[in-house]
């Protein structure tokens, strides 16, 4: 909206305000990033002596030897697998699950909602040691490897995601006109038909913005990656912990690895965050 | 894995053509009946193997002598009775004080990372509701700590605090001569201060993008009247902004409260598996007494203690915020 809030212009102190405050912030926020990037391209001489803010020589040598140092390049493939089949898995079950809150009066409507939300206070310590024996029980009882697989970490991070994605959707799909999705049903589409054609679309930015969030919590999980995951299906969140363990802490090199794992993240969240901000408006916030 | 998805989906796939050419009104009745549910059972099967289920053994183990000697085949250790949580609450005892101790920091730790975060989220997102050259860059800037994996940003924080080679001692003894000497900040008291920085610099973002969301449903209309009416920026600030966000707020100082009281990857990224003792926050604590001494039943028995706890304090501030109903939708 272009039209100016009121009719005198916001007095002066509260544009200074407003700079100094913004700029301050801005100078925090961006440090750790400058650091990342900078380090990033630094000779390791530069990263083991006293900060320099300047690298001596700008080399990408870093970019180059993380894939050697520790297999990065299997941990990437392993974080990208988990959490590309987390997100999908969760936000397709969280759009059956919404749906039928949002449009549907059943019997235990109200506990299923207020369950599955509670979960999101339970400390994941809590759970993690009994899912583990869970895992591995199911594993012995029928061969289905859980615990070390991929599998496993999918299973645990798609319900990580699951109470925040659902309560956000019913949010969302509570707005999208009841009149539409019955002009679908008198026309002759099923519930399912109407969901998919109807309400899904009329959502989207809803259902992006879940799968955004999913994806992250996901790609950044440390706690039950480092318990339930071997040596062949470690994830980045343990896997880049592999660069400091050694004698010789190659700081440029943990520094590449770190932006070269945000990167798909951090752009994806970015190109969608106007989703994100319009999923929350219409759903979470209202 | 993902077995339940597409399995509820064949399932329901079936039951929709079926559906169509059977008896009309029966299978019409059935599904309409049915179908709620079956749309929720992927969700309800998921939820009760990753957090129901394994909350009630944790509440049985709790109640075991489950040390290493039984983990094998947990459900043979011998019962405890209350003595893991006699222990844990022993504060004249070791282990119940290093708990206490442990649980005092973590609270400290949340009050003041939550107020912080909610602090700037809110001064950013007000400071940023009209438009101005450079707004939409701004914005995308500051949700990249909340973007950027826990690890990758914490390992950066661990290299700006280190003590020979780190930023923050360079700017700090070497650049503005403010300290003596170079600081130790992953080790010692200055640990409370690094973790609460690291905290605060993650989490601020999510309550600029939650508080911003808010403001995009207070009506334009309201400040121009108020505008007119010959109210200033502080007074719009106060009679209009803040209590239109009261409802988003209430939600969101829970949730920043329960994942910051739970959060466990900004620590145990920070200081690695053994915290020091000014920033022992309880999900690390727990994890130690868990997996160190290989004492699950305590380990356990604390994560209960834990939960009770959040579980009060969460319905303590949903009655007094009185907005259970619309927190639970």
């Amino acid at each position: 909206m272009s039209t100016p809030r009121s009719p005198m212009a916001p007095p002066r102190s509260f544009l200074w305000s407003r700079r100094i405050f913004l700029t301050l912030l801005t100078g925090f926020v961006l440090v750790p990033v400058y650091v990342m990037l900078s380090s990033s391209l630094k000779p390791l001489a530069d990263v083991t002596g006293t900060f320099r803010w300047l690298p001596t020589e700008l080399t990408i040598r870093p970019y180059i030897d993380i894939w050697s140092t520790v297999p990065l390049g299997r941990y990437f493939v392993n974080s990208l697998i988990v959490a590309g089949a987390a997100t999908v898995c969760s936000v397709v079950i969280a759009v059956f699950a919404a749906y039928a809150v949002s449009r549907y009066s059943f019997r235990g409507k109200r506990v299923f909602t207020v369950t599955v939300l509670s979960t999101q206070m339970f400390p994941g310590i809590l759970f993690l040691l009994p899912l583990f024996l869970i895992y591995v029980n199911i594993g012995n009882a029928t061969g289905i490897a859980l615990f070390g697989s991929r599998g496993g970490l999918i299973l645990t991070y798609l319900t990580f995601s699951l109470p925040f994605s659902i309560w956000m959707l019913i949010g969302y799909f509570d707005s999208v006109p009841r009149d539409l999705d019955e002009a679908a049903l008198v026309d002759g589409c099923g519930p399912l038909g109407a969901l998919f054609r109807v309400v899904v679309p009329a959502a989207v930015p809803g259902i992006v913005a879940v799968a955004v969030y999913a994806f992250m919590t996901a790609w950044g999980e440390v706690l039950f990656a480092s318990v339930m995951t071997n040596d062949t299906t470690r994830t980045l969140a343990v896997g880049l912990q592999g660069y400091s363990t050694l004698n010789d802490v190659y700081w440029n090199q943990i520094m590449a690895a770190s932006l070269v794992v945000s990167v798909p993240v951090v752009a994806g969240f970015l190109l969608l965050q106007r989703y994100l901000v319009a999923g929350l408006t219409a759903g979470a916030v209202k | 894995m993902t077995a339940a998805a597409p399995a509820a989906e064949a399932t329901v796939r079936k039951s929709s053509p079926g559906a169509a050419r059977g008896p009309r009104r029966r299978t019409g009745r059935l599904r309409r009946v049915g179908l709620p549910y079956l749309l929720l059972l992927p969700a309800l099967l998921l939820e009760l193997l990753v957090h129901l289920v394994p909350m009630v053994i944790g509440i049985v183990m709790s109640f075991k002598e489950l040390t290493q000697f039984y983990i094998r085949d947990w459900s043979t250790a011998p019962w405890a009775g209350l003595d893991n949580y006699s222990v844990s609450v022993d504060f004249d005892a070791p282990v119940g004080q290093a708990l206490l101790h442990s649980f005092l920091v973590t609270v400290a730790f949340t009050v003041l990372s939550v107020g912080l975060c909610w602090l700037i989220g809110t001064a950013a997102a007000v400071f940023m509701q009209d438009t101005f050259r450079g707004r939409g860059l701004l914005r995308a800037l500051f949700l990249v700590p909340y973007a950027l994996p826990v690890y990758a940003a914490v390992i950066t924080w661990v290299f700006m605090f280190q003590h020979d080679n780190g930023l923050v001692n360079h700017v700090l003894h070497d650049q503005l001569g403010l300290t003596d000497k170079p600081s130790f900040w992953l080790i010692g008291d200055n640990s409370f201060v690094a973790l609460l920085t690291v905290s605060v610099w993650k989490g601020w973002p999510f309550a600029f993008l939650i508080v911003m969301a808010g403001l995009q449903n207070i009506p334009r209309e309201l400040y121009e009247a108020a505008a007119l009416d010959g109210a200033g920026m502080v007074q719009q600030l106060r009679r209009i902004t803040l209590p239109s966000l009261r409802p988003v707020n209430q939600v969101l100082v829970l949730v920043l409260f329960l994942w910051t009281f739970n959060d466990f990857n900004t620590p145990y990224v920070l200081f690695g598996k053994s915290a020091p003792e000014a920033a022992d926050l309880i999900s690390v604590h727990i994890y130690q007494a868990s997996f160190v001494t290989w004492n699950f039943g305590t380990g356990s028995a604390m994560s209960v203690l834990l939960l009770l706890f959040l579980l009060v304090v969460t319905g303590v501030y949903l009655a007094l915020t009185s907005r259970g109903r619309r927190t639970a939708q």
